[in-house]
This record gives C-alpha cells, sequence and structure tokens, in this order.
C-alpha cells in the first residue's frame, strides 16, 4: 500500500451521496434463508460522513503480480491452463457521476467451468479443475478501466430450497476512494434463465437494478479464436464537490 | 421537461457469499500461491507509532451462533488521529502504519482479530473532536448489504462521553454495543447481528 494518490488531480474530499437503500437489496430476505438470522432488525443509524468514511486506503498498482487477473493460468501449473470456456471480462469502474473512479482494488472470486468452488466446506459433485484456483484482483487504470481473463463459471445448485441454482456467476469486491463506497456484488452473464430463477438475485427489489449486474456480451471486443468478452461495469457511491460544504475541520 | 441531472445508480449489493474468503483471503482458505500474502492482514510494522492493541472479535447471528464465513474490515486513524488517505488533507499520517486491515472469522470459533495500533482522535464535522475509534465493515453469506458500524474504547470515558456520533444514539441502551472492553493490550469486540444486544449499525 502507498500513500498519494494515482492521478495528478487534486483528492476529493466531498460527503458521499446518500445511499439508495431502496435499490439494495434489504437485509431481512426469507426467500434467501440464511439473511433470516443475519440482518439486523433494529433501524440503521444515519451519519452524514466524517473523515473516517470519506477517506480510505490506496492501494497500488505494486501489490500485483502478473498475472492476478488471469484467472486461467494464476493457479495454473506451467504449460497449463483452467478448463472451460474462455472470457474477457472488462469494463468502467464509474461513481453516480459518470466519472471513472482511478485506483479501485478490484478482487473477484467464482466457481469452475462445473460449478465448483474451491473450499473445504464445497460439496457439490463436480470436479475440482487442479489448474483452477478461482480468485484473482487488478487495479483500475486513471479512467477507471479495468479487465480480467477467465473461464465461464459454472451454475451451481445450493443448500436453500430444495431445488434452488445459482445463474453463472463472478463475485466482486470494489474499493474506491473512500470506506464508505465500500461494495460487493455479483456479475451476471447475459442471456442466463437461472438469474430470474434466483432467490439472492431476486433479494434486489427492482428489475432495473438486477439488470444493472447483468453483463453484456460483446462480440467487437471478443478475441476471434480465442475468448468471447463481456463488459461489466461497475457504479460505485458519487460525492458531493466540496464548493459550499462547510470546512470539515471547523477552523 | 427539464434537464437530466445525468446520474448512474449505484450497483446493487449482493451477499458476499459462503466462499469470500476464497476471493479476499486466498492464502487463508488454502489456495496458495496466487498472492505472496493476504491483503490486510499487517497493518503495523515495528516503526509504527502508537500503543500497541490486538482487537479481537465474533460476528454472531440471532441464534447466539458465531460466523464462521464472515470477513470483517477495519479502517482506522494512526496514533496522531491522521488518516493515510489522499483525502486526508491535515498532514501526513504516519507512513509505517497502513490503516486498513481485513480478518476472515477463522473456521474453529469464528474469531477476527487485528493487530494494530490505539488511534488518535479525528475531527467530527464541524470540528469537534471525536473519541477514538475504529470503523468496521462486515460482509459474511447471508448479509446482503456490509454491514458499517464503530468500535470505541471502553476505557476512554471522557472522550466517549463528548463524542458527537455515540451523542446521536437515540437509545442509550444501546450505546455499550459500540464499546470494547480492555483486557491487558486487547479489546474485544464482539458484534451481534440481532437481539437484545444488536450492535449499533450506521448508514454511512
Ligand atoms: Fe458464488
Amino acid at each position: 500500500m502507498s500513500s498519494g494518490a494515482l492521478s495528478n488531480s487534486k483528492p476529493e474530499t466531498g460527503s458521499f451521496f446518500q445511499r439508495d437503500l431502496g435499490w439494495h437489496p434489504p437485509a431481512f430476505t426469507p426467500e434467501y434463508k440464511t439473511s433470516v438470522l443475519r440482518s439486523p432488525q433494529k433501524a440503521l443509524i444515519s451519519l452524514d460522513n466524517t473523515l473516517s468514511e470519506l477517506t480510505g486506503p490506496v492501494f497500488g498498482h505494486n501489490i500485483l503480480g502478473e498475472k492476478d487477473n488471469d484467472l486461467i493460468h494464476n493457479f495454473a501449473q506451467p504449460g497449463e491452463s483452467a478448463i472451460g470456456p474462455r472470457i474477457i471480462v472488462y469494463g468502467r469502474v464509474l461513481d453516480e457521476r459518470g466519472r471513472g473512479v482511478d485506483g479501485a482494488l478490484l478482487e473477484f472470486w467464482q466457481a469452475n467451468a462445473g460449478g465448483r468452488y474451491r473450499h473445504k466446506k464445497e460439496g457439490y459433485i463436480a470436479p475440482l479443475d487442479p489448474n483452477f484456483g478461482g480468485c484473482g484482483r487488478t487495479i483500475t487504470d486513471e479512467e477507471g478501466n479495468y479487465s480480467l481473463r477467465t473461464i465461464l463459471p459454472g451454475p451451481y445448485p445450493w443448500p436453500n430450497r430444495v431445488n434452488d441454482w445459482r445463474p453463472a456467476h463472478i463475485h466482486f469486491s470494489i474499493f474506491g476512494h473512500g470506506f464508505a463506497q465500500r461494495l460487493i456484488t455479483q456479475m451476471y452473464f447475459e442471456g442466463d434463465p437461472l438469474i430470474w430463477k434466483c432467490p439472492i438475485v431476486d433479494t434486489i427489489p427492482g428489475r432495473e437494478a438486477i439488470e444493472g449486474l447483468v453483463a453484456a456480451l460483446d462480440m467487437e471486443a471478443t478475441l476471434p479464436m480465442d475468448a468471447r468478452a463481456y463488459k461489466f461495469d461497475i457504479v460505485l457511491r458519487g460525492r458531493r464537490s466540496t464548493m459550499f460544504e462547510n470546512r470539515l475541520e471547523g477552523n | 421537461m427539464v434537464q437530466s441531472l445525468g446520474r448512474l445508480k449505484e450497483s446493487a449489493s449482493q451477499t458476499a457469499g459462503p466462499y469470500v474468503h476464497i476471493g479476499l483471503s486466498p492464502n487463508f482458505a488454502e489456495i496458495a500461491g496466487v498472492y505472496d500474502a493476504d491483503l490486510g492482514i499487517s497493518m503495523v510494522n515495528d516503526k509504527t507509532r502508537g500503543e500497541r492493541i490486538t482487537v479481537t472479535g465474533q460476528v454472531i447471528d440471532g441464534s447466539g451462533t458465531p460466523l464462521k464465513d464472515a470477513m470483517v474490515e477495519v479502517w482506522q486513524a494512526d496514533a496522531d488521529g491522521l488518516y493515510n488517505s489522499p483525502a486526508e488533507m491535515r498532514g501526513s499520517a504516519d507512513a509505517n502504519f497502513s490503516g486498513w486491515g481485513r480478518s476472515p472469522t477463522n473456521m474453529q470459533d469464528g474469531e477476527f482479530r487485528f493487530e494494530t495500533i490505539k488511534p488518535g482522535r479525528v475531527p467530527f464535522r464541524d470540528g469537534r473532536l471525536m473519541a477514538p475509534h475504529i470503523s468496521f465493515w462486515i460482509v459474511a453469506r447471508g448479509i446482503n448489504l456490509g454491514l458499517s458500524t464503530r468500535m470505541y474504547f471502553a476505557d476512554e470515558e471522557a472522550a466517549n462521553a463528548e463524542d458527537p456520533v455515540l451523542a446521536r444514539i437515540e437509545h442509550r441502551v444501546r450505546v455499550p454495543t459500540l464499546l470494547a472492553p480492555r483486557d491487558g493490550n486487547g479489546y474485544r469486540f464482539d458484534i451481534h447481528l440481532q437481539g437484545d444486544k444488536e450492535t449499533v449499525f450506521f448508514d454511512i
């Protein structure tokens, strides 16, 4: 980790826009059974951002290894590669004002092509792929662009109702510029019929918000004879410009 | 019609799921060799200024069971109350203190653990000093949107009494859910997701 902004622009210090909690899933969603005992029941206490929420750590590109954003190869034996349909996922991290977020740390994890995670607690009968670990990370460039290479994850059954299946998805964790922008979400794939049958997807109240998590197949960006491309933009909270704002230091 | 504000909507949150450790702490999840070390496991080094402390706790569900598949992140100021962040305009924070940590809750007893330093006081929006505190962010399977809270230090009674954020909590009986008791160099901060002891969570 390094201090100092990645770009020459002056760091922004304005408060983040209020989060639209009616857009996000509520905490208590009984169709997704695990939420029942893990959802706070009392009202959240609203807190206009202080420095503790406005600030956040910076992750320098120096933490990244060469293969960190290449899940086809970052766990594979030399000369080997992960099994499955090869894809590229690319896009931008933007804020609600439409500005690219530079220096955002993206971490992603997913099941293998058979829908199996490399995890002790994972019980699905689909086999592990010895050349697939299932995690990766990258940091956005000055315009907020990122890309990764992986294999298309398989859908998988999960213990909720007796016959619930997750649509194919990639988990994304995003670190923007302030701790209040912290977000974890999931990316789905255009055309997957399981999206509309999934109790976890369905925790999101509105169709528009769900569609915002569905990556589009991009034939123009697809590499012929190599890898299909999916575009997935991620939007983090915007922030007020500091014009006319009370000075935080109060002096 | 009027002009469009041209705003985008924030990407909707989704649960971190049961395998968040694969993504955020792969070495802990026994996926070796992808990264040298998991991010956020070390906040301090030999030269970090300030009082060394250990913060431990569990994330506990509505049945009293600790979560073993949660991920906890912390963010705090250095010993002088400065954040190691570009948005910190008041000075330069201790370069030997990252201010940010990440800990999985472990598979044995669901405990998270941070080796850190006691933070200094940071001004509130109007310039009054807040009591020393550590910001927490908690994600796990079954948590649809990451939960934000703050740990305060139970032995900072005078500072806590004048803290403008704690003062905002209408039901005073809930304030102790944010106060971590001290035991030696350790502070214990258990996070209760539900029930009589439900931790105060913030909409930040
Ligand atoms: Fe998953």
